[in-house]
């Protein structure tokens, strides 16, 4: 499928050479290599010509092949590395053609000969600064492969060499074998190297006398360890060592690059865990420290060095990203950490433009920011008001890659809530629609934030708003929520539900115009396979509706949901018992219209039974309850 | 302070066991955090001061524990009590810790500098418990950490280096809290309100925060900021030194072809010429070897005049030829039973010749102090300042340079010794020696018929020899010893020699007055006769090959001075001034002296 340009005397030696390589004769195949070989040693056209023609994957076809004779497939090898001497795009080329894996394979086989072949040709790949060494050991697979031939066992040893270099590849071999990866890092926590604990090796490596670099990657090994789990948070490997670490990587003292790893692997350690962030929060002015993240490049610089103005240009955005991540990671949890934080110089300005700014790897970092301090009751009525963060918010939902969109989206959902002070203005700027496509996303995240603020949008929404909602949404789309496959979608979607359902006019209004596909939703789901949770939720929109005034006849016309509601008042769970009650009660309150008839078709039903039995229930909100539904029939 | 310190030696006499423990893990961790600290003059804290505290506060467990006995009613009866010293500059980086064991409402942490009273308003710096503010020398505070209460334990750094203080909470380091800190502060606490107790670990007990560490941080940075220190320009200037000093130690110590090699290498001139380098080098071998008489012997014939102008120097040879005598190993002694070869001493601790260096050798630092370059003008000992006015020649001495095979110099100077011996009883400290002196002193005659011969042979050796000697006596270092080889003559050979020294001391005396050090010398010397076992008794230190490398030094430094070249190495006088010049860093309050020690370049 390629489009071939080559001057045809050319493309025809080579089509030769190529075409050679399909004989059904393998001793002519064998043959062609070696004249292939020949032919290419020092002619980089040559090898661009026969990469175009594509050789390579029949070259590493032979070589794979197990009826290839050894001969054969060294000499692939040896074509396959001289390819690779030629230019970088040579090297591309071979790596798109997956010719790691092939090589690597090659190691397994017992020919010394081949072996030492794919070595060559390994060695010249990776040597080249295109070949992202990644490849070969990022994935969980690759961990699992190289943990499964001994990695570990066999690398542990190098750390304590005497060369520096040596003991450094080391480490970074188990930064990256451990990362994310639990059976890796269980093993490492029990490896001695020569009588000593690894954990307590890597300590060592972090004494403040060694290289940074040293100290900076064997902190990455502990936190990663820390994070798959096989070193306990309270550990004091963690916190007196890794954690000051980490943090002394954030001074101003380190270079910017350091700078920017210390940041992201500190914000990556204690994330999950609230005391991490106390004792972080609290070392060596970290928080004040990482304002100075944002001075770059500074005025100082853009006068004095125009060397040093590129080097700070260059790790600008680097530093206000790794700066807002661990911000955002610092108060994810807790209050007066927050305060803190919003209280740094210019923050939440800094914050703001950062919403805006064209690197997406900062934005990210600043919406994820700007989420963690949402979560904070207080910072929503001041700071994020005083700041009309809003604004960049909703100008950063008009167009964002899909991870901004998630963490914006879910910071709009805690600046919509009631005592939100950005609520009207957010309402005001006409988002609905933006929310409302959002929960057509094929994300499920991105779809539970949609439905999840409209949900917060409704609560408590006058008329207008909830209509406005129904409108944009569209029942159509409501109900395919209702059937989403995702049960955060589908909780979310009721949440709104029971929020549109609320006061005794708009419920009528709502039931009015779409009680007959709500009342078919709900049914579905409470026949369905769903959670404690969803059947509670959806029994108290059940309840919402009992509560109408012309909603009421929804229920009582349907024999089939009362049916459902009585087999809900015995079920074992005390929650779904409760929101059941709840529904009849409303059914049967006897200050309304039509309270008698209600009541005594459903003593007919035999309501009065189970509410008798109920007043006997041992938890005592169910039976308070029960016992207020018996009184209506007693007044 | 004297006071102080009296108190605290007066809490030893409890005869608490567990204290005697406590307090010697305090002196050993003080020692390894601060081995720069001379507690002689600046006594690191180690307890708070029952003189300098507020009646308010009392002080209990070796004075350690704080506790408050005041009303606590408000501010004004705040209280406080300091250490019983000041930081010491030397330790570059200090550090102590406080237990809450029981909090009240207000618990303050602070550091002030010397000041009659301690008290917060003046020149005080603080961290609060209350609030986590910090405050310096004035009432209101800044934000700075977070509070502390019961359980916690919160420590104090003062960097010396860079005049800043940062607090720790349970072993996290806060920050800095202070800048520009003055010099002279005492470590303190003050409590407000009744129940407060709290427990001071100044290095009894391990740290909770990693101190070592962070001492090490700064270690690295001040090493790394000497090793790359800026040279600029000046760079051949530099190497050219450099290349002179290695040359000239080499040329000091007699390592000929090195030095020649070196010269070659860098293109730089020797300014000894190589006979007198090669001529030094055979007397520091022949004295290394503890043949000190033969030493003397060629001092004296390749530099005529030099020994008698250096009495002193001439009689430390001579007593340390006694002592090889003893030994065995002076060839005055040796000749006597030159078939055993075993009985040869060697030199084992040395064959190369090689100067010790480090903290080990007592050369070193004294070469600084020595120095007439320090910068500091520290005045040289005079211990040798008398040997350029010396103005007459002794006897003994001038017969002795005439001719290495002098049979009437032994003869007439044994007689004179004899002669002189009663008088020299006059010292009561000497009668011991003298006493067995006069026994062992009755079989002098027997030795004198085969001296000569002995002497004669030894007279006429050549370099080759020595070296040839020198090797064989390598092999049979280990031999069985005796008092001079085990051998009679060698013995009554010793006696007479002995009391020729003392009779050359005596002539000293008479002209130069009476001089401490070589009584002393002396007087040691021959209390290696006392003795069955002159290697296994309380002298026997002088018979250790290693006491022959300053007598060594100084007989080449003479020679050296007496050919007008310096009597040190260059590379020795800048070791010297060096280390003098980190000893002046500490009284002048620079921290950085602590991390500069000059053993830390010395391997």
């Amino acid at each position: 499928t390629k489009c071939v340009h080559l001057p045809p005397e050319v493309t025809a030696t080579s089509r030769h050479y190529v075409d050679r390589l399909f004989d059904p004769d393998p001793q002519k195949v064998l043959q062609g290599v070696i004249d292939m070989k020949n032919a290419v040693i020092g002619n980089n056209k040559q090898k661009a010509n026969l990469i175009v023609l594509g050789a390579v994957p029949r070259l590493l076809y032979l070589l794979q092949q197990g009826s290839s004779s050894s001969e054969l497939r060294a000499e692939c090898a040896v074509v396959l590395g001289s390819l690779a001497m030629g230019t970088e795009n040579n090297i591309k080329s071979l790596v798109d053609c997956h010719i790691i894996p092939a090589l690597l394979q090659g190691l397994l086989c017992p020919d010394l000969i081949f072996i030492e072949a794919c070595l060559r040709c390994l060695r010249t790949v990776f040597i080249s600064p295109v070949t992202p060494v990644q490849l070969l050991y990022t994935t969980p697979e690759h961990q699992t492969v190289l943990f499964n031939h001994g990695a570990i066992q066999n690398i542990a040893p190098l750390l304590i060499s005497p060369s520096y270099k040596v003991r450094m590849q080391a480490l970074k071999c188990f930064s990256v074998l451990a990362y994310e990866n639990t059976q890796v890092s269980m093993t490492l926590v029990n490896v001695l190297v020569d009588e000593e604990l690894l954990s307590q090796v890597f300590v060592r490596m972090m004494q403040r006398d060694q290289p940074i670099d040293m100290q900076l990657t064997a902190a990455k090994c502990l936190t990663y360890m820390c994070r798959a789990g096989a070193i306990r948070t309270d550990d004091s490997c963690i916190v007196l060592k890794t954690l000051p670490c980490l943090v002394r990587m954030c001074s101003k003292e380190r270079l910017l690059e350091e700078r920017v790893e210390g940041a992201e692997t500190l914000a990556y350690l204690m994330e999950p865990d609230v005391e991490l962030q106390r004792i972080a929060s609290v070392t060596d002015h970290l928080v004040a420290m990482l304002a100075d993240y944002f001075k770059y490049p500074s005025s100082v610089s853009a006068i004095t060095d125009i060397k040093r103005l590129d080097h700070d240009l260059k790790h600008a955005h680097e530093l206000r990203q790794a700066a807002f991540k661990l911000y955002a990671s610092l108060g994810s949890n807790d209050e007066d950490i927050r305060k803190k934080i919003t209280e740094t110089e210019n923050m939440m300005d800094r914050i703001v433009s950062g919403l805006s700014e064209s690197s997406v790897k900062v934005r990210l970092a600043a919406v994820r920011c700007l989420h963690s301090l949402s979560r904070s009751v207080q910072q929503l009525r001041t700071s994020f008001h005083d700041h009309a963060v809003w604004k960049p918010l909703m100008k950063l939902l008009q167009n964002a890659p899909d991870e901004v969109l998630v963490m914006a989206s879910s910071t709009l959902c805690n600046l919509l809530l009631e005592f939100s002070p950005s609520k009207e203005p957010i309402l005001e700027s006409g988002v609905i629609e933006l929310l409302c496509s959002l929960t057509q996303s094929d994300s499920p995240a991105l779809r539970v934030n949609g439905i999840w603020a409209l949900m917060n949008m409704a609560f408590q929404a006058d008329q207008k708003v909830k209509g406005e909602i129904v409108r944009a949404l569209g029942t159509e789309q409501l109900f395919r929520l209702l059937s989403d496959p995702d049960s955060n979608v589908l909780m979310k979607t009721l949440g709104l539900l029971r929020n549109l359902l609320s006061t005794r006019p708009h419920i009528d209004q709502v039931m009015s115009s779409h009680g007959k596909q709500i009342m078919q939703a709900v049914t579905l789901i409470l026949e369905g396979e769903h959670s404690i949770e969803v059947k509670e939720q959806t029994l108290c929109i059940l309840a919402n509706i009992a509560d109408g005034n012309t909603a009421k006849e929804l229920i009582m016309t349907n024999d089939d949901i009362l049916q459902k509601i009585k087999y809900y008042m015995a079920h074992s769970n005390v929650k779904l018992q409760l929101a059941a009650t709840f529904c009849i009660s409303n059914l049967i309150w006897n200050e309304e219209d039509g309270s008698q008839e209600r009541q005594d078709k459903l003593r007919e039903l035999g309501f009065v039974d189970i509410l008798h039995k109920l007043t006997q229930a041992s938890d005592p909100n169910l039976c308070d309850r029960a016992k207020t539904a018996m009184q209506q029939y007693l007044a | 302070m004297d006071a102080m310190a009296e108190l605290g030696a007066g809490s030893l006499l409890l005869g608490d066991p567990a204290f005697n423990y406590q307090e010697a893990e305090l002196n050993e961790r003080l020692k390894r955090l601060y081995p720069a600290v001379n507690e002689d003059e600046t006594p690191l804290p180690r307890s708070w001061s029952p003189k300098d505290k507020y009646s308010y506060i009392g002080l209990s467990q070796n004075n350690l524990r704080v506790h408050y006995k005041g009303h606590g009613k408000n501010h004004k009866d705040a209280a406080s009590v300091r250490a019983t010293h000041p930081i010491p500059a030397a330790c570059g980086i200090y550090y102590f810790e406080v237990k809450i064991v029981s909090k009240g409402l207000d618990f303050l942490s602070s550091l002030l500098p010397l000041s009659p009273i301690p008290g917060w308003d003046k020149h005080s710096y603080g961290y609060h418990g209350d609030d986590g503010h910090s405050f310096c020398s004035s009432g209101t505070g800044q934000p700075y950490g977070p509070t502390f209460t019961t359980g916690d334990v919160i420590g104090c750094c003062v960097n010396l280096i860079n005049n800043t203080c940062f607090y720790t909470k349970n072993g996290i380091s806060l920050g800095v809290a202070f800048t520009d800190l003055p010099p002279n502060l005492y470590p303190t606490v003050g409590l407000q309100t009744p129940g407060e107790i709290v427990d001071a670990n100044f290095g009894q007990q391990p740290f909770v925060f990693d101190i070592e560490d962070y001492m090490s941080e700064w270690r690295a940075k001040i090493h790394g900021m000497i090793a790359r220190f800026p040279i600029g320009e000046r760079l051949g200037e530099w190497q050219a030194v450099l290349q002179n000093m290695v040359s000239t130690y080499l040329v000091h110590h007699g390592y000929c072809a090195t030095a020649t090699a070196f010269a070659r290498a860098t293109e730089t001139l020797i300014q000894e010429d190589q006979t007198s380098i090669k001529n030094r080098q055979r007397i520091q071998k022949l004295v290394l070897a503890g043949r000190v008489g033969e030493a003397i012997e060629a001092t004296q014939q390749l530099y005529p005049g030099l020994l008698e102008h250096n009495p002193n120097l001439l009689f430390m040879l001579k007593c340390r030829q006694f002592v090889e005598m003893v030994n065995g190993t002076d060839s005055e002694v040796r000749c006597f039973s030159i078939r055993s070869p075993k009985s040869q001493d060697s030199y084992p601790g040395s064959p190369s010749l090689s100067p010790r260096h480090g903290a080990t050798n007592p050369n070193l630092h004294s070469a600084g102090a020595d120095s007439p370059t320090c910068s500091n003008g520290v005045t040289p000992p005079n211990k040798n300042k008398s040997h350029n006015k010396y103005p007459g020649v002794s006897s003994a001495s001038s017969s002795s340079s005439s001719s290495p095979s002098s049979v009437n110099y032994s003869e007439s100077n044994s007689t004179d010794s004899t002669k002189s011996q009663p008088h020299s009883g006059t010292s009561n400290q000497e009668e011991t020696s003298d006493s067995e002196m006069e026994i062992e002193a009755e079989h002098y005659t027997n030795g004198v018929a085969e001296n000569p011969s002995a002497r004669i042979m030894n007279g006429t050796y050549k370099h080759q020899e020595i070296l040839q000697a020198q090797d064989i006596s390598l092999e049979d270092s280990c031999a069985s010893r005796q008092l001079c080889g085990g051998n009679q003559a060698a013995t009554e050979r010793m006696i007479q020699f002995g009391r020729e020294l003392q009779g050359l001391n005596e002539q000293l005396c008479r002209e130069y007055g009476k001089n401490v050090t070589h009584k002393k010398m002396l007087q040691d010397a021959f209390s290696l006769l006392a003795y069955s076992d002159p290697w296994n008794c309380p002298v026997g230190q002088q018979l250790d090959p290693m006491q022959r490398e300053n007598i060594c030094s100084a007989l080449n430094s003479a020679i050296l001075e007496s050919q007008n070249l310096p009597k040190q190495p260059p590379l020795m006088l800048a070791l010297g001034q060096a280390t003098e010049c980190v000893q002046l860093m500490a009284r002048v309050r620079s921290g950085s002296c602590s991390f500069a020690r000059v053993d830390n370049f010395l391997h």
